[in-house]
């Protein structure tokens, strides 16, 4: 039995003509579709080109084939017919277009179906079980009816698809038919299409399908069902299709990977692939493998998912996500250190000791960056300068995630930075926030300012960490947020130090911590919040902090002088 | 958008037409070629003033891009520069005296020839020092992007200009014409772009990159604009808006994903800064004739007290080729495989 070859050509018709002359050369017969819509001398040009051919190639009725309409399965129709009625001895049919190419052997395809000679290679799956629907349709393309195109009229198309849900109409669909689709390359067994061909009821079907949209994706994907007794539920073409149903192409640069992929024919060749052509157009080193596209299925599904997912926590030129939308607001974990700073007087050096992430000062402040080591820039030439940060302080510290990549960021703030970023990171998954709130008193206690000032400053700083701290704990806050008060942070300053540690080495594990960074000396502390109250500002974001620091003083256990009058 | 907003921005699209049509005759036609422009050519439009040294290296790059016919507009080049075009097989040249600056910094003319020449070509508008990297740019010519493009009803792309300089000074190896100019302006920098939106007219304001951070810490907000659509499927309705960072009508400038996918994008590599600049900020200073009062020009004078402003610092990286580029972020190669 041989195997006979339909293939639908439109453009880049010298092409079409390498690869029928391909085809015939093994012995296969070929039935060319020419597209209505292709200008007359071309045609006549590659009618004539073929011509020494003879019987081996012959063309069908030719339609016009516009994308997901009738037409298309017309012409397979027309041509398939022509194909069993001109020749006897094909076994099975192969359906082609002009951009496909064959990447094995001819022979080997032969032998591999000849293997086989009743099976049926046709994607089929029910509408139910596949998500490969493009522009909401699935059941749907079954059951509604579609006088409009989708590519000239898209307004008209998805008007009158509204109409037609808001109205409740439904087609009824011919009994004994389970809607099914697939890819629209496929190969039959003869038995199997001229049952389709040939059944008293395709007039049913016919009618019922002209009104389907993209028919040629569920026309024999779904027939197909009815006759055949051996279902191979795939393509032999190997032909990717991206998230909005449009295929892949190839080009010189994927010959490795087509090479290595052991697919009979692959789908579309860019017609100015001049090196594929001439590659798989000429000697083949002959192979017995199965098809296995998984590596090229790899490529294209990463293709799609930049496309549809992206990278998370980049923003650039093409990307450049509605608020909520970002699929990570920053693309990577980092944390945030709120008045661990005052508290200990070396922990930016000790934490980076102890974890090994980058730490920074106050990112924030309002003289500029404070980058790790005094730098004026970091990783991506991000210049510290206050001016360029406050231009844009989400996307500073967005670009400086995203620069750092592979390694943890760390960074103090606090309410005397720049507060604009506050809700950003309080709405970032992938912050790790630790607070230990009224801190920044620690450093006006020891400013030795008129009291006057630390007074009025004191307020101030006061009601930005408050707002701060709301967005921290607000519905929408989504970062892993840990508060301590400073009378908390007394009763237990290891806990904060090891929780610390943990945050920015998660890795590191839980181990008891060896060093600790040297605690601000806080005597005299609580006298100083007692005379804030003193002078009408209450300081609540401390907690009850002691007037007298007991706590601590037992902590150390330290002997208590010893007084003798 | 409302009815309102659509009205008023299809005047802005007429304005523009009429002054193109009315610049038009500020062009004197010095060589025109454009009988030999094919139906499936691709087109360079740019405008260039004593650029004469960048020429045989931008004609190179673009014609090994796969660029069928150049599209150019000299603007009162002293320095043998329309001469050499005027010889080139594939070049079609206008020349003016007018004032850049009241031709809209040049818009006005290119669109004129836009109009004229453009309609059912992709055309890509960049200046002789913008070279133009896209995906896969070093295996595939850019008809397999044009195809890809069409194939996806896509009629325009993104470029960012990226700006190119030496390391230590820009005089520290003289450009020799004909050189590659990434020989000597290898260096750029990687991430410290801001990006808003721009809601009039839909497309992205992006500014940043060594000139924001050397010339402009200060005033961040006057920094030059980085956003670019340089290559458009160009139809009669279409029209340059502000140079080429945004088009009318406004659906051509989202060339960006809002729902956090990345579509297609390149990049322009800027190699202005090539040893020749100081003079030329100096000179171009003196004509006035650039942007919000050569503001940046200025700011270039200033900047670099010594002449020639050192833009390197040590985080920047050194350009290797679009792979590089793409694994940054800088630029992306969408659903393209």
């Amino acid at each position: 039995m041989r195997l006979g070859v339909i293939m639908l050509v439109h453009t880049a018709l010298h092409r079409a003509e390498a690869v029928i002359r391909r085809w015939t050369a093994a012995d296969c017969p070929v039935v060319v579709h020419v597209d209505k819509a292709t200008p007359r001398e071309e045609v006549e040009r590659f009618t004539a080109a073929l011509a020494d051919l003879g019987e081996m190639v012959s063309f069908a009725r030719r339609h016009r084939c516009e994308w997901g309409t009738w037409g298309l399965v017309a012409a397979t129709q027309d041509a398939a017919e022509q194909m069993l009625l001109k020749h006897r001895d094909v076994g099975h049919v192969y359906l082609a277009s002009g951009s496909c190419l064959p990447l094995r052997p001819v022979e080997e395809l032969k032998a591999y179906l000849a293997a086989r000679p009743e099976a049926d290679f046709i994607e089929s799956a029910t509408t139910a079980d596949v998500p490969w629907t493009v522009g909401g349709l699935s059941d749907e393309r079954f059951t509604l009816r579609f006088p409009f195109s989708w590519k000239r009229r898209r307004k008209l198309f998805d008007g009158y698809v509204n109409f037609q849900r808001r109205i409740g109409f439904r087609r009824r669909i011919p009994a004994g038919i389970v809607p099914h689709m697939g890819s629209q390359w496929w190969c039959l067994s003869r038995r199997t299409l001229s049952a389709i061909l040939t059944d008293p009821l395709r007039l049913v079907h016919d009618r019922y399908f002209r009104r389907v949209w993209i028919p040629d994706e569920s026309y024999f994907q779904t027939l197909v069902r009815l006759y055949s007794t051996n279902v191979e539920s795939r393509s032999l073409t190997l032909s990717k299709f991206d998230f909005q149903g449009k295929p892949h192409i190839f080009y010189d640069d994927h010959l490795e990977l087509l090479r290595r992929s052991d697919c009979f024919v692959a789908r579309k060749i860019w017609p100015h692939a001049d090196l594929l052509y001439e590659t798989f157009l000429g000697p083949l080193p002959a192979k017995e493998a199965e098809p296995n596209p998984g590596k090229i299925d790899r490529v294209f599904a990463k293709a799609v998912e930049r496309r549809t997912r992206g990278r998370p926590g980049l923003y650039m030129q093409s990307r450049f996500p509605n608020a909520g939308w970002e699929n990570g607001v920053t693309s990577a974990r980092y944390c945030v250190f709120e008045g661990l700073d005052e508290l200990f007087e070396d922990f930016a050096p000790w934490l980076a000791r102890l974890s090994g992430a980058k730490v920074h000062g106050h990112l924030f402040a309002p003289e500029g960056a404070e980058f790790e080591g005094g730098q004026a820039h970091v990783a991506g030439a991000l210049s510290a300068a206050p001016g360029l940060r406050d231009r844009n302080p989400r996307m500073f510290l967005t670009n400086l995630i995203w620069n750092a990549r592979g390694e943890r960021q760390c960074f103090s703030f606090g309410p005397a930075d720049n507060q604009a970023i506050s809700w950003d990171i309080a709405k970032d998954p992938s912050a790790d926030i630790s607070v230990v709130s009224g801190a920044w008193a620690v450093s006006l206690f020891r400013s030795g300012a008129p009291f006057e000032v630390i007074r009025a400053r004191a307020a101030r700083l006061q009601k930005l960490e408050a707002d701060h701290i709301a967005a921290l704990r607000s519905p929408y806050a989504k970062a892993a947020v840990k508060v301590w008060t400073m009378a908390e942070f007394v009763e237990a300053p290891m806990e904060v130090l090891q929780h610390a540690a943990e945050a920015a080495a998660p890795q590191a594990g839980t181990g008891r911590l060896t060093e600790v960074p040297k605690m601000a000396d806080l005597a005299g502390f609580g006298r100083f919040l007692q005379q804030l109250k003193n002078e009408g500002m209450h300081p609540h974001l401390m907690g009850d902090y002691p007037v007298d620091p007991a706590p601590l003083g037992k902590r150390r256990s330290v002997r208590k002088p010893y007084l003798v009058r | 958008m409302g009815f309102r907003q659509a009205y008023r921005l299809r005047l802005r699209r007429k304005r523009w037409r009429l002054r193109a049509l009315r610049k038009r005759r500020e062009l004197t036609s010095v060589v025109d070629r454009t009988g030999a422009i094919r139906r499936s050519d691709l087109l360079v439009c740019s405008t260039f003033r004593n650029e004469n040294l960048r020429l045989p290296h931008f004609l190179d790059y673009y014609r090994q891009m796969g660029i069928g016919h150049f599209i150019m507009v000299d603007n009162g080049s002293t320095d043998g520069g329309l001469e050499y075009l005027s010889e080139q097989p594939d070049v079609s040249l206008w020349t003016t005296g007018a004032s850049y600056k009241r031709a809209r910094f040049g818009m006005d003319w290119l669109n004129w020839l836009l109009m004229r020449h453009g309609p059912g070509h992709w055309c890509l508008t960049v200046d002789p020092d913008e070279l133009f990297v896209f995906p896969f740019c070093d295996t595939r010519p850019l008809r397999a992007l044009t195809d890809w493009l069409d194939a996806g009803s896509i009629k325009s792309l993104s470029a960012m200009l990226l700006d190119m300089y030496p390391k230590g000074g820009e005089s520290a190896r003289p450009y020799q014409r004909g050189d590659d100019p990434l020989q000597i302006a290898c260096w750029f920098d990687s991430g410290n772009y801001t990006i808003e939106r721009n809601h009039k007219l839909g497309n992205l304001w992006i500014q940043g990159g060594p000139r924001a951070r050397t010339f402009f810490p200060e005033e961040p907000y006057h920094a030059p604009a980085l956003n670019k659509i340089p290559l458009v499927k160009w139809d009669r309705s279409c029209i340059y808006d502000n140079s080429t960072h945004a088009l009318l009508p406004r659906g051509l400038n989202a060339v960006f994903d809002e729902w956090g996918g990345e579509k297609a994008s390149g990049l322009l590599l800027h190699t202005k800064f090539l040893g020749t600049f100081a003079a030329k900020a100096a000179e171009e200073m003196a004509r006035g004739q650039h942007y919000a009062a050569s503001r940046e020009y200025r700011a270039y004078a200033t900047g670099g007290e010594t002449a020639e402003p050192d833009l390197w610092c040590p985080w920047s990286e050194t350009y290797i080729n679009w792979r590089q580029l793409e694994i940054l972020g800088l630029m992306s190669k969408g659903n393209w495989a």
